[in-house]
């Protein structure tokens, strides 16, 4: 029963998809209020029964009900609480049904709380929301339908990849969804105010809040896959420029860069027509994301399911809005009035430069992901792009962007002073100076590569803090009014800071990692020891456990330093058997920001083990990096003028009439 | 500065921005691209000693033998051809003998095969995309490779790195 009421409800929510994609703009067309609300009704409706169809899904998934194909192909009985709620997006059609439902949530959240909106743009953005959802839903319907039953139920399940039984998968995909799906919103907004012909910086208003979450969780939910392949997959890399990394890659910079150009379109009124463009490509990527995933034409962890007919059918979907959208933006772009006026050197050429690198940047990660599945498909043979290709093209992009974070923010709108800026910005650069010079000092020699980036990373960071400083009037003010000025700031101010700064922490912990990781790499017997980078680790021993659902093998080590005793580390091989397959779990010591990485491989048959021992230095501040972004969006999205800068309606006189 | 001079500033900044990436990502191609090869393919193309590429195929069985701190041999088999694999390293999880496997490195001066990367990345059907897709094209794939596969196929992935230079970089 279960199955077919979750079924059930997603084909009403198709339904009241479909009524949202055509209602409201008849209703726009007529200027009929009533008919534009039923975009509100149907919007948060939808959030209903789509919520019911998940929910559905996961209590399948909780009581074990093999005679659904989704559980059968996906759980086990023995399977953890945790992992069997998880295991419902760890394959394609649940991850499927958690897209619509993020997608239903966010159209919910337009519908609830954008109240201060106009109606007929309100209108048109659920109806643009309830297109997407619509091609989603058929889609899931049609081809991955994660409720079918099977007509003679197995006993047990064939369990979860084991590589995804992890606590990442609770959390990294929802994150990475939400800020996928999330930029739909700006993406609605777009089409919307393309349709309406309007547009003006009360819109960047709207829709910078919105673009700002997808944002913050696209950023956390890329650092957070990141470390969960770190830590799961057993030798320590982080970041493989894989495919399906790129598409994550792809939306993140092009929603940097759209977040930077809805700033000058709300503060300046210029750059409509790019914001609208970025806002639609942004999305498309996003989409396109989902292809590269979805379809099966590439080959990855995250790659679940290889049926032709998916991919023709998102093909068709990427096409529909992709081409939808950018005839519609060629044929109306012209129309929106051009608006302020800035030179070159200024705020808004800053941003401009920001959004070409970010753009041109994008652009080339796009060609390396591209370029190999072309290749295969016109000239018929196979190669990989990998991070050589990208080190050589996407970092001096990147670099040069770097080097033009800390000017951004202080130089003035419409005309800046960039010869006062770069006096300001002195101190920052000879502390970036200083560090390159010490850096290199401490190598004697190498690659004066490494020592560069670092410098570089200073910089961003020390410019920053001088962003913050020049603001409160730190040093040439007395500390009082500093802290009166400092507590008056803007929060978006304090934001950007952070942000910016998390760029430079997380360019450090990248430098630091990939130049003097060390690695030890051998076979090793009961108390024999390993030096690596000053720690002693010895292997006390093996030793056999039963988990839940698998076995493992755990090793354990004692690791010193200098002698001294500092903590026991247990790497461990667990095999699971229903798949015969097994997974390394790493065992980490964080000290400060630098960690000891030490997994598991094959044992051999004289009691020996081969294992692989990494020491990565400053290797977190990669994490802390895009956590200290995130922390910078948010506290962007609690300034003030984000919460009260929208009109409101005329609510007052309804709340006061009579009640009967 | 006028609308035009303005507009004329940034497609200029934009035009030279675009070079940039254009040179970088041609500068890129010419030497950062590797190769996917099967045995067969290197066999017929005479690949010189030295140049990198990706070598897939099946792990020939039988072949597997492990030597002293961690170093490996195994031969990498498409149904016409064998080619001799080195390695030094941990294999990953998944490696199996008679399974798919790509391999990166390049060939040394005696025909060898020097692998510094083992993937063995793959589905359920033990099968990487890349060498399935060579050993169809070849006529060599087997049906029952893909028997195992009519339910939804779940890859799983493990990577090993190897350092052939020595235990301590």
């Amino acid at each position: 029963m279960i199955a077919e009421s979750g079924h059930y409800a997603l084909v009403l929510a198709l339904g009241l998809a479909l009524i949202q994609s055509i209602v409201p703009l008849i209703g726009a067309r007529l200027r009929d209020a009533a008919l534009m609300n039923v975009a509100r009704s149907t919007a948060l409706a939808q959030l209903l029964f789509v919520g019911v169809s998940f929910t559905a899904l996961v209590m399948l998934h909780v009581n074990s009900d093999f005679s659904v194909a989704n559980v059968y192909e996906n759980s086990h009985s023995m399977k953890p609480l945790l992992y069997k709620i998880t295991g419902v997006w760890g394959n394609h059609e649940g991850s499927m049904l958690l897209w619509v439902s993020i997608l239903a949530l966010f159209g919910g959240l337009v519908a609830g709380f954008g109240n201060n909106l106009p109606l007929s743009l309100r209108a048109h953005v659920l109806a643009v929301q309830a297109w997407i959802a619509s091609a989603f839903y058929l889609f899931i319907l049609v081809t991955s339908n994660p409720f079918l039953r099977i007509v003679n139920p197995p006993i047990e399940g064939r369990d979860l990849n084991p590589v995804l039984q992890d606590i990442g998968l609770a959390v990294h995909p929802p994150m990475l969804y939400l800020g996928y799906v999330g930029f739909s919103i700006s993406f609605s907004f777009a089409i919307a105010a393309l349709m309406e012909g309007r547009i003006d910086a009360a819109w960047a208003r709207w829709v910078r809040p919105w673009t700002l979450v997808a944002w913050i969780f696209l950023t956390l939910g890329i650092a957070m896959g990141s470390y969960w392949a770190y830590y799961e997959l057993g030798w320590g890399g982080w970041w493989f420029w894989d495919p399906v990394e790129n598409a994550s890659l792809m939306p993140w910079l092009a929603g940097t860069a759209l977040l930077h150009s809805a700033l000058v379109m709300e503060k300046r009124n210029a750059l409509k027509v790019w914001t609208i463009l970025l806002s639609i490509l942004t999305f498309s990527l996003s989409l396109l994301g989902t292809f590269l995933v979805r379809s099966g034409v590439i080959t990855s962890v995250h790659a679940f399911a290889t049926d032709p007919t998916r991919g023709v059918f998102i093909l068709l979907i990427l096409c529909l809005f992709i081409g939808g959208s950018l005839s519609l933006f060629a044929g109306r772009a012209t129309s929106l009035k051009q608006g302020g006026l800035f030179a070159p050197i200024s705020r808004e050429g800053a941003l401009v430069l920001n959004n070409l690198l970010l753009t041109v940047a994008c652009a080339v990660v796009l060609f390396g992901t591209l370029y190999p599945l072309a290749m295969e498909m016109l000239a018929d043979f196979k190669m990989s792009v990998g991070a050589p290709f990208y080190n050589l093209t996407f970092a001096p992009l990147f670099a040069l962007l770097l080097l033009a974070v800390p000017f951004g923010p202080m130089l003035a709108w419409k005309r800046g002073d960039l010869l006062g800026v770069t006096q300001r910005l002195l101190a920052a650069g000879v502390a970036g100076l200083v560090v390159v010079a010490i850096v290199w000092a401490w190598v004697r020699g190498g690659s004066a590569l490494a020592p560069l980036a670092i410098g570089l990373g200073v910089f961003v960071i020390a410019g920053a803090v001088t962003d913050l400083a020049e603001r409160t009037g730190l040093v040439r003010l007395p500390f009082a009014t500093v802290l009166h000025r400092a507590r008056g700031l803007p929060r978006s101010a304090w934001g950007t800071a952070f942000a910016h700064a998390g760029l430079g922490v997380a360019l450090i912990g990248i430098v630091c990692e990939t130049t003097w990781n060390s690695e030890y790499i051998a076979t090793m017997k009961q108390n024999e020891v390993a030096h690596v980078a000053g720690y002693d680790l010895k292997l006390d021993g093996l030793f056999q456990r039963q988990g839940p659902n698998y076995r493992e093998m755990i090793a354990e080590f004692n690791v010193s330093r200098d002698g001294e005793a500092i903590r026991v580390m247990t790497p461990s091989k667990r095999s699971f058997t229903t798949r015969g397959s097994s997974t390394t779990e790493a065992a980490l010591l964080t000290h400060g920001a630098s960690q000891l990485y030490v997994s598991l491989g094959d044992a051999t048959a004289e009691g020996a083990i081969a294992v692989r021992i990494y020491h990565k230095p400053l290797v977190l501040l990669i994490w802390w990096g895009p956590v200290l972004m995130a922390f910078g969006g948010v506290l962007s999205l609690s300034d003030r003028r984000l919460r009260v800068g929208a009109p409101k309606p005329a609510r007052a006189r309804q709340r006061l009439q009579p009640a009967e | 500065m006028t609308r035009k001079q303005r507009r004329m500033t940034i497609i200029g900044g934009s035009l030279a921005v675009l070079a940039l990436a254009a040179a970088l990502v041609l500068n890129a191609l010419r030497d950062s691209i590797v190769f996917f090869s099967t045995p067969t393919m290197v066999a017929e193309k005479h690949v010189e000693p030295g140049k990198r590429f990706r070598l897939g195929g099946l792990v020939q069985p039988g072949s597997l033998q492990r030597g002293d701190n961690l170093a490996v041999t195994f031969e990498v088999a498409d149904g016409n051809a064998k080619l001799p694999v080195a390695y030094k390293g941990i294999l990953p999880d998944l490696f199996r003998e008679g399974q798919g496997v790509v391999a990166e490195g390049a060939l040394d001066a005696n025909g060898v095969f020097k692998a510094d990367t083992v993937l063995a990345k793959h589905d359920e059907t033990y099968m990487p995309k890349d060498v399935a897709d060579a050993l169809k094209k070849q006529g060599h794939w087997k049906d029952d490779y893909g028997a195992q596969a009519s339910g939804a196929a779940r890859p799983a992935a493990a990577t090993a790195q190897g350092n052939p230079q020595g235990a301590v970089r």
